[in-house]
C-alpha cells in the first residue's frame, strides 16, 4: 500500500524540518520555551478545547463508566501491543538494539500468551516497557526540538515531534503485512486507548484544561518539561536552586 | 550519566585537595540522613491521610498542615510569584504566602487522592548544586512505576523540601507559570490574585 503516501510524508517531513525556526544555543541551554507560532497555536488550542468539551471528554467519561475497568485496561494493553512492531523499527533506527529486542519480546509474548495483546504477561515477566517514537529517533539523530506546536486533535507537540507523528503513521510493519489485520486498526486502537486515559484521569486532565488560569500556557509548560525529560533525561543544570529568589517578607 | 558521575568525582577530588579549609562548610551543610528521614515521614503522613477515609475538606486541612510542616512555603510562594514579588508590599507578601499555601495543598491534595492504594518508596539521596535530591518511586494501581523527586534544602535552618519533580515536571516552574497567568488575567493585580487563590485549587 501507500507508496504515494510515503512519498507525501517524506516531503512533508523535510518541509516541516527545514521550516523549523531555531533557538539560540543560550536559549536551548536555559531550557526556555520557544513558541514563535503562539497565536496560531492558541487558535488550535481553543479548537481542541471545544472538541474535548463536546466530544472527547463526554465520550471518554461514558466509555470508562459503561465499560468495566479491567476491560478498559485490556483494550489499553491491546492498543499498546499493536504499537510494538513500530517501536522495534524506531529502536533500530535509533541504533538501540537492546530496546528493539525488548519490544520484540513484549510483542511475541503478549500476542501469544497474552491473548492477542489483551493482557500484559510481558510485564509480569519483568520485561521493561518500551515507549518510543519517530520524534525520539529524530532527537537521537541530532535534530533540535524546534518550535512548540499544538496540533489539531492531537495536542501539544514540537515541530520535530510533529514530523514524528506523521512519519509514525506509516512505520508500523503491521500495516504492510498481507493480509493486514484490519484497515487502520492501530489508529482506532490508539483512539480507544486515549479515551481510556482521558476517562481514567478525567479529574486531573479537567483540572489542567478547565481550572487553570491559562490552560494553553500550562499545557505547553507541562508537555515541554516532560518531553525533554523523556528524551534527554534529568538535566541537573536546569534544577532550580533554593536561593534563586529572595524570600524576604514571604 | 557517565559524564555526570565523573564530574562529580572530579569535584569531590578537587575539594578534597583544596584541604581542610573546605571542611567546616561541608560539615555544617545539609545532612542526607536528616533529609531522607524527613521525606520518609512526609510520605508516611501523606499515606496516612489518604488511607484515613476522612472527608475531602478534612483531608485538605491535613495536607495543608503537612505542607506547612515539611515544605519551605516562603520560598515556594516567593518563587511562584517571581519578579512580581518585587513590587508587592509586605502585607501582600504575607497574604500571598497564606493563600498560596492553602491553594497548593488543595491542588496537590486532589492529585494525592489518586494515590489511594499506591505507595511512594524512598530510593536514594544525592547532592545536587547546593541542595539534596531525595528520589522516590511511585507505585500506582494500573500504572508503571515512575520517579518522584523531592528537593530539600536547609535554607531555613531545617531540612525542608522546596520543589518536587515528577517525570521531569517540577512544581516551582509549573506554579510560576500558573500564578503568572493569573496575574496576566487580572492585569497584574496582586490583591485580586490573593483573593482568588483562597478559592482556587
Amino acid at each position: 500500500m501507500q507508496r504515494p503516501l510515503l512519498v507525501l510524508s517524506a516531503i512533508l517531513s523535510v518541509g516541516l524540518l527545514s521550516a523549523c525556526a531555531t533557538r539560540t544555543p543560550e536559549q536551548k541551554a536555559a531550557g526556555e520555551i520557544f513558541d514563535p507560532y503562539e497565536s496560531t497555536n492558541r487558535s488550535v488550542h481553543s479548537f481542541n478545547l471545544v472538541v474535548d468539551k463536546v466530544l472527547f471528554r463526554p465520550a471518554s467519561k461514558g466509555y470508562v463508566t459503561v465499560v468495566p475497568e479491567p476491560i478498559v485496561e485490556s483494550f489499553n494493553y491491546f492498543a499498546e501491543n499493536l504499537t510494538m512492531p513500530g517501536m522495534i523499527v524506531d529502536s533500530l533506527l535509533q541504533g538501540n538494539l537492546k530496546q528493539a529486542g525488548t519490544a520484540f519480546s513484549r510483542f511475541v509474548i503478549n500476542s501469544t500468551v497474552g491473548f492477542a495483546g489483551l493482557a500484559d504477561p510481558a510485564s509480569d515477566f519483568k520485561i521493561p516497557e518500551v515507549d518510543t517514537d519517530f520524534g525520539e529517533t529524530l532527537h537521537v539523530w541530532g535534530f533540535d526540538e524546534g518550535p512548540y506546536v499544538e496540533l489539531p486533535l492531537y495536542g501539544p507537540s514540537t515541530a520535530r515531534d510533529a514530523v514524528g507523528v506523521v512519519v509514525n503513521l506509516f512505520t508500523n510493519p503491521l500495516d504492510y503485512t498481507d493480509p493486514r489485520p484490519a484497515d487502520n486498526l492501530g489508529t482506532y486502537a490508539q483512539i480507544v486507548r486515549r479515551m481510556g486515559d482521558r476517562g481514567r484521569y478525567s479529574d486531573t486532565v479537567d483540572a489542567m484544561l478547565y481550572d487553570s488560569a491559562d490552560s494553553y500556557a500550562q499545557l505547553r509548560s507541562l508537555y515541554l518539561q516532560n518531553r525533554r525529560f523523556d528524551l534527554e533525561g534529568e538535566n541537573t543544570d536546569l534544577y532550580i536552586s533554593p536561593d534563586e529568589i529572595s524570600t524576604e517578607g514571604f | 550519566m557517565t559524564v555526570n558521575i565523573s564530574r562529580r568525582h572530579l569535584i569531590g577530588t578537587a575539594s578534597a585537595a583544596a584541604g581542610l579549609a573546605m571542611l567546616p562548610i561541608t560539615a555544617s551543610a545539609l545532612n542526607p540522613t536528616t533529609a531522607r528521614t524527613m521525606v520518609d515521614k512526609l510520605v508516611a503522613e501523606i499515606n496516612r491521610v489518604i488511607d484515613s477515609g476522612k472527608s475531602e475538606s478534612a483531608m485538605y486541612r491535613d495536607f495543608e498542615r503537612i505542607f506547612e510542616t515539611y515544605s519551605d512555603t516562603s520560598y515556594i510562594a516567593a518563587y511562584a510569584l517571581g519578579v512580581d514579588g518585587r513590587r508587592a508590599s509586605s502585607t501582600q507578601k504575607r497574604a500571598f504566602t497564606d493563600a498560596f499555601t492553602g491553594y497548593i495543598s488543595r491542588k496537590y491534595g486532589k492529585r494525592f487522592r489518586e494515590f489511594i492504594g499506591g505507595k511512594l518508596e524512598v530510593e536514594d539521596v544525592r547532592k545536587v548544586k547546593n541542595f539534596l535530591e531525595v528520589r522516590t518511586t511511585a507505585y500506582l494501581r494500573g500504572e508503571s512505576p515512575f520517579e518522584v523527586a523531592f528537593h530539600v534544602s536547609d535554607r531555613t535552618g531545617r531540612e525542608l523540601f522546596f520543589n518536587i519533580y515528577i517525570e521531569g515536571v517540577n512544581m516551582l516552574l509549573t506554579e510560576r507559570t500558573e500564578i503568572g497567568s493569573m496575574l496576566d488575567a487580572r492585569r497584574g493585580d496582586i490583591d485580586a490574585v490573593i483573593a482568588d487563590l483562597k478559592r482556587a485549587g
